[in-house]
C-alpha cells in the first residue's frame, strides 16, 4: 500500500488555493469521471466564466457566496504517495477552519498573489503553521501571468517573505512561481518562466518527506481512561491511551504524573492482534500494570528510567485566540492538555504579537485572532512538557463557555507556592512501598470507598459535635470510620514546630495533617477532620497532598467567614441531628457509601 | 506504521474520547460496511467489548439479510443493540414503495425522522435482550448526546466539510458556516445542554481503505456485497426499492479491492447506486442537515 500525506493549503483569500488545487486535479487526471466536463457545461448553461475553483465547489451555499468555507479535503495521487489535500480557507472568519485544516497536514503550501503581493493573512497563515508544528512549508507564488511572468516581482516577494520567516524561526522548503489559471509550474515546469529553474509543484510534494516516528525519545502516554469490564466477565484492568513519544516494553517500570505513582507494565492487551512486548509512538495501545495503583484520565505515564515531564501550576505559553469574547482576567477558563482537563485564569499577558506583522503590544485582554504570550494559573498541577522537548505533549487548547476559544504551546513551568508541598508528594508516590491488598477489594470488604469529609465555619458552631455525632451514626452503620480533629495532630504529630505560631508553622501544620490523613485513607477508612475556618489557600495544601476525589468540604453554621469553596453547608449546633442526616446524604449521592435499600 | 494502521490508531483514540466524554453515547449502525468497521475498531478500542448501544433505523425496507446478519452478530457480540423506526408513517403508508411520497420524502420520514426521535427518545427504541434474543421496549428513553457515525469524507462533497467532533443544535441542524476548531487531537467534547455531538471516527478513511480493513481483520460482512454468480453486487447498501446492485464480478474481498484499485470502479462515486442522490442535486446536503447519514 502507498503512503498517505496530508497537505495543508493556505493563504490570503481570493489568492489562488482552489485554483491551484482544481488545476492540479485536472492536470493529474484524478478528477472523478465527468466532472470537468459537468462543472464546464454548468459555467456555459449559466454564461458565466469557468474557473478551476469551481471543482472544489462541492456544496451548493458554497458556491452562492463565492468562498470555500471549510477544510474541504481533496484526495489525489502520485507514482509516489497518495495525497489528501486540505484547503483552509483564507477568509479571517474562517480561522478556525484553516486551524483544524492545518492541525491534520504534515506538509504546507502557502499561496501568495503576485499582483496583490504579501497581505495580512498570508503573514498570519505562516505563524499559524509554525505554531501548529508544521515544519516542511512552500510558498506558491501564484498569478505569475498578471505580472507579465516578471522576475523582478517574484524576487521581491521571496525576499520579503523570507524575512518575515525568519523572524519565527521558519526555515522554508522553496518558493516556486506559478500560475494556477494557466497551469504554469504546477504539474510541469516546461512553462512561461524559463527563469525559473527549480521544480514545479507536483515535485515538490513528491519531494516533502514524510515525518519519521522517533522512537528515541521520552515515552510519554497520557492516560484517556482505565477500563475495567467487569460486568462482561472480563477482570483486566486496562490503561488505555495514546504513545505521544517514544516506546515502551513489557517489564518496564513506569512512573505516572503528576502523582509521581510508580508500578510497571505487565502486559500489552489489544483485540485480534498479535501478542507483543514492545508499543510505540502513534500506537492507541492498552496496559495492564503489575501493582494496581490509583490512575485516572489526565496522568501521563512515563518511564521511570526518562527524562521526567513538568509538573507544574503555573504555565508560561504562546497562544492563539479564536473566542468571539476577548481572553481576560478574573474569569475562569479550561485548559485542555493531552488528556487533562483544569480550571484555569489569566495571569498575566507578556505580549501581543500581531500575527501579521509580527510588532508585540501591550494589552489587558487578548482579542480574536491576536496570537499572545502569556501566563496562566491552573487550579491544579498537571503534568506535561515544554515544546522544545516533546511537542505532542505541550499543545493545548482552552475551552469557554462549551467552545474551543483558543490553543498554542506550552514554552515553561513556573514556580507556585505549592510546589514545596507537591515535591514532597511525588516524592512519597515514588517511593511507596505498596500493599498487595488493592484500593478495590478494601472498599469491597469494609462496604465503602474512603474520603475525608473536612468540617469548617467559624468557632462554636459545633464543628465537633456534628462531626462526632456522624461518626457515632456510621459507625453504627457498621463503616469504618474515624475522627480526628486539628488539634490532635497539633502536640504529638506537630510538637516539633508546636511552639511558633506563624503562616509558615500553619502550612506545614495542614500538610502534615493531609499527611496523616492520606495514610488513614489509604487504609480505606472514613474519616471526618474538623478545622476552624479553613482558608481556600489551607485548602490548595490539603489538596495537593491529598486527590480531591477524595475530599469533601462542608461549611458549618451560617456565616461564612472565609474564601474557602465548599461542597455543602450544615446549620451544625442550631440542628445536629438535620446535620448529620445531610453529611449522610452527600456520602450517598457520591458513592462512597451505599444508600440503605 | 503504514497507513491502515494510522487510521486505526487514531479512530480509536477518537473512540475512546466520545467514551470518556458523553454520558448517554450510541453508535449508529447501518449494518453497511463502514458502520461495521466503526463496531470492529469499538471492540479494538474497549478490547474486544462494545460498551456502547448501536442504534439501526430500521425503515422496514431492509433487504432482509442485512436484519439477520444485524442480529446474529449482536448475539455473538454481546452488543445492546437498539433499533427504532417510523411508525407512523409506516402505517399511514406515506412511504416510496406505496407511492404515496418521492424518493426524498421518503428518506426523509424513514430515516432522518425516525432517527432524529430514536436518538432524542421520543420515538420508541426496541433493546434486543440478549438472553431471549428477541427485541423488548427499552425503557430508556433519554436523548442520546453523542452519536457515533460512519461517515467517510471521500463520500461526497458535503462530508468532506466534517469535523470529528460535529455539534447539532436541539433541531439536529449542522451549522457548516460555524464549525469549532480542532487543533491536534483536541475535540469539541464539551457541549451544552439540549444540543449533541456526531463523532466521525472514520473521516479520513476511504472505500478502498475500508475493504483492506474488513481484509486485514477478516470482519465479517454481509453477503450482499459479493457477486454469488449473477454478475452483480451492491456497493453500498440501502433500502432495496433505493438501492441497485452493480454488475460486477467481484465475489470475495480480494476481487472488490481489485476491483477499487484498477477495474472499472476506480473513478466512480460509491453511491452511484443509489436513486435518491439523484433526484435533486443537493438533496443529500439539505437531508444531511435534517440529521440523515
Ligand atoms: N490571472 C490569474 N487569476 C487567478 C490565478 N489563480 C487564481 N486566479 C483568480 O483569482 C480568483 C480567486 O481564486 P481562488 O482560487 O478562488 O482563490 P482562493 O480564495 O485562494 O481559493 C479567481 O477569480 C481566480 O480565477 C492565476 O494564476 N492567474
Amino acid at each position: 500500500m502507498k503512503e498517505q500525506m496530508n497537505i495543508v493549503i493556505a493563504g490570503h483569500v481570493d489568492h489562488g488555493k482552489s485554483t491551484i488545487i482544481g488545476r492540479m486535479l485536472a492536470d493529474t487526471k484524478s478528477l472523478p469521471e465527468g466532472k470537468l466536463e459537468q462543472v464546464k457545461a454548468n459555467c456555459k448553461l449559466n454564461s458565466k466564466p469557468f474557473e478551476y475553483a469551481f471543482l472544489l465547489d462541492a456544496l451548493k451555499d458554497e458556491q452562492a457566496q463565492g468562498i470555500t468555507i471549510d477544510s474541504a479535503r481533496v484526495f489525489f495521487k502520485t507514482e509516489k504517495r497518495h495525497y489528501i489535500i486540505i484547503d483552509a480557507p483564507g477568509h479571517i472568519e474562517f480561522l478556525k477552519n484553516m486551524v483544524s485544516g492545518a492541525s491534520r497536514a504534515e506538509a504546507g503550501l502557502l499561496v501568495i498573489d503576485a499582483y496583490e503581493g504579501i497581505q495580512e493573512n498570508s503573514r498570519r497563515h505562516g505563524y499559524m503553521l509554525s505554531m501548529l508544528g508544521i515544519k516542511q512549508i512552500a510558498i506558491l507564488v501564484n498569478k505569475m501571468d498578471l505580472v507579465n511572468y516578471d522576475p523582478k516581482v517574484y524576487d521581491a516577494i521571496v525576499k520579503e517573505y523570507r524575512e518575515f520567516l525568519a523572524k519565527i524561526d521558519v526555515e522554508p522548503k522553496c518558493f516556486i512561481p506559478v500560475s494556477g489559471r494557466e497551469g504554469d509550474n504546477i504539474t510541469s515546469s516546461i512553462n512561461h518562466m524559463d527563469w525559473y529553474q527549480g521544480d514545479c509543484l507536483l515535485d515538490i510534494l513528491d519531494d516533502f518527506e514524510k515525518e519519521k516516528p522517533d522512537f528515541k525519545k521520552p515515552f510519554r502516554f497520557p492516560v484517556q481512561d482505565v477500563y475495567k469490564f467487569t460486568n462482561k466477565k472480563d477482570d483486566r484492568r486496562i490503561v488505555a491511551g495514546n504513545v505521544e513519544s517514544g516506546s515502551i516494553k513489557v517489564g518496564t517500570e513506569v512512573v505516572f504524573y503528576p502523582s509521581g505513582k510508580r508500578s510497571r507494565i505487565k502486559s500489552i492487551e489489544g483485540f485480534n492482534i498479535d501478542p507483543k512486548d514492545t508499543a510505540y509512538v502513534g500506537e492507541s495501545a492498552g496496559f495492564t500494570l503489575e501493582e494496581q495503583i490509583y490512575v485516572t484520565r489526565g496522568d501521563i505515564m512515563t518511564n521511570a528510567a526518562e527524562i521526567k515531564p513538568e509538573v507544574a501550576r503555573r504555565l508560561r505559553l504562546n497562544l492563539f485566540w479564536m473566542g468571539k469574547e476577548p481572553f481576560v482576567k478574573n474569569k475562569d477558563y479550561f485548559l485542555k492538555v493531552g488528556t487533562t482537563k483544569v480550571r484555569c485564569r489569566l495571569e498575566e499577558i507578556h505580549r501581543l504579537i500581531n500575527a501579521s506583522d509580527l510588532n508585540s503590544i501591550q494589552s489587558e485582554q487578548v482579542n480574536r485572532h491576536d496570537v499572545a504570550e502569556c501566563t496562566l494559573q491552573l487550579n491544579k498541577a498537571i503534568a506535561f512538557d515544554t515544546v522544545d522537548q516533546i511537542a505532542t505533549t505541550s499543545r493545548f487548547v482552552i475551552v469557554d463557555d462549551y467552545e474551543i476559544v483558543g490553543g498554542g504551546i506550552i514554552k515553561e513551568p513556573l514556580e507556585d507556592k505549592l510546589a514545596w508541598v507537591r515535591d514532597k508528594v511525588i516524592l512519597r508516590n515514588y517511593k511507596w512501598e505498596k500493599s498487595i491488598i488493592t484500593e478495590d477489594q478494601r472498599a469491597e470488604k469494609y462496604n465503602q470507598k474512603s474520603v475525608m469529609i473536612i468540617l469548617t465555619g467559624p468557632q462554636k458552631v459545633g464543628k465537633k459535635e456534628v462531626a462526632k455525632s456522624l461518626e457515632a451514626n456510621l459507625f453504627n452503620d457498621g463503616k469504618w470510620v474515624y475522627f480526628l480533629g486539628i488539634g490532635n495532630v497539633l502536640y504529638g504529630v506537630d510538637a516539633d514546630i508546636k511552639k511558633q505560631d506563624n503562616a509558615e508553622n500553619r502550612q506545614e501544620h495542614l500538610r502534615r495533617l493531609s499527611e496523616v490523613g492520606h495514610l488513614l485513607l489509604d487504609s480505606g477508612m472514613i474519616l471526618i477532620v474538623t478545622a476552624v475556618e479553613l482558608t481556600q489557600d489551607d485548602l490548595e495544601i490539603i489538596k495537593t497532598t491529598i486527590h480531591p476525589d477524595k475530599i469533601k468540604v462542608v461549611w458549618v453554621g451560617d456565616e461564612l467567614t472565609t474564601d474557602v469553596s465548599f461542597d455543602a453547608k450544615v446549620p451544625g449546633l442550631m440542628d445536629v441531628d438535620e446535620s448529620v442526616v445531610k453529611l449522610k446524604t452527600i456520602l450517598q449521592d457520591n458513592g462512597f457509601i451505599y444508600k440503605p435499600w | 506504521m503504514d497507513h491502515l494502521e494510522q487510521l486505526e490508531n487514531k479512530s480509536i483514540y477518537i473512540l475512546r474520547e466520545a467514551y470518556a466524554n458523553f454520558k448517554n453515547l450510541c453508535m449508529l449502525w447501518s449494518i453497511g460496511k463502514d458502520s461495521t468497521v466503526l463496531l470492529w475498531l469499538a471492540r479494538k478500542a474497549f478490547f474486544s467489548h462494545v460498551p456502547i448501544p448501536l442504534v439501526h433505523i430500521d425503515t422496514a425496507y431492509k433487504i432482509p439479510e442485512m436484519i439477520e446478519y444485524r442480529d446474529k452478530l449482536a448475539m455473538e457480540w454481546s452488543l445492546t443493540m437498539i433499533y427504532g423506526q417510523n411508525e407512523e408513517a409506516l402505517k399511514a403508508k406515506r412511504t416510496f414503495p406505496d407511492g404515496n411520497a418521492d424518493r426524498i420524502t421518503c428518506c426523509r420520514l424513514l430515516k432522518t425522522e425516525a432517527l432524529v426521535n430514536t436518538l432524542n427518545g421520543a420515538g420508541k427504541r426496541y433493546r434486543l435482550n440478549l438472553e431471549t434474543g428477541k427485541y423488548e421496549v427499552d425503557t430508556n428513553t433519554e436523548p442520546y448526546t453523542g452519536v457515533i457515525v460512519g461517515a467517510r469524507a471521500d463520500e461526497e462533497g458535503s462530508r468532506s466539510k466534517e469535523r470529528y467532533f460535529s455539534p447539532r443544535d436541539q433541531e439536529s441542524i449542522w451549522d457548516i458556516g460555524d464549525q469549532p476548531p480542532e487543533f491536534w487531537n483536541q475535540y469539541k467534547t464539551d457541549f451544552a445542554p439540549g444540543t449533541h455531538v456526531r463523532v466521525h471516527p472514520l473521516l479520513d478513511w476511504t472505500e478502498l481503505n475500508i475493504w483492506e480493513y474488513i481484509k486485514r481483520e477478516n470482519i465479517p460482512t454481509v453477503s450482499l456485497y459479493y457477486n454469488q454468480g449473477e454478475g452483480k453486487r451492491y456497493r453500498s447498501l440501502g433500502c432495496y426499492p433505493c438501492t441497485f446492485p452493480v454488475e460486477s464480478d467481484a465475489q470475495n474481498v480480494d476481487e472488490i479491492i481489485e476491483e477499487l484499485k484498477t477495474g472499472k470502479f476506480a473513478n466512480i462515486a460509491e453511491r452511484s447506486g443509489r436513486a435518491q442522490d439523484k433526484d435533486d442535486g443537493g438533496g443529500l446536503e439539505t437531508l444531511r442537515r435534517d440529521g440523515y447519514m
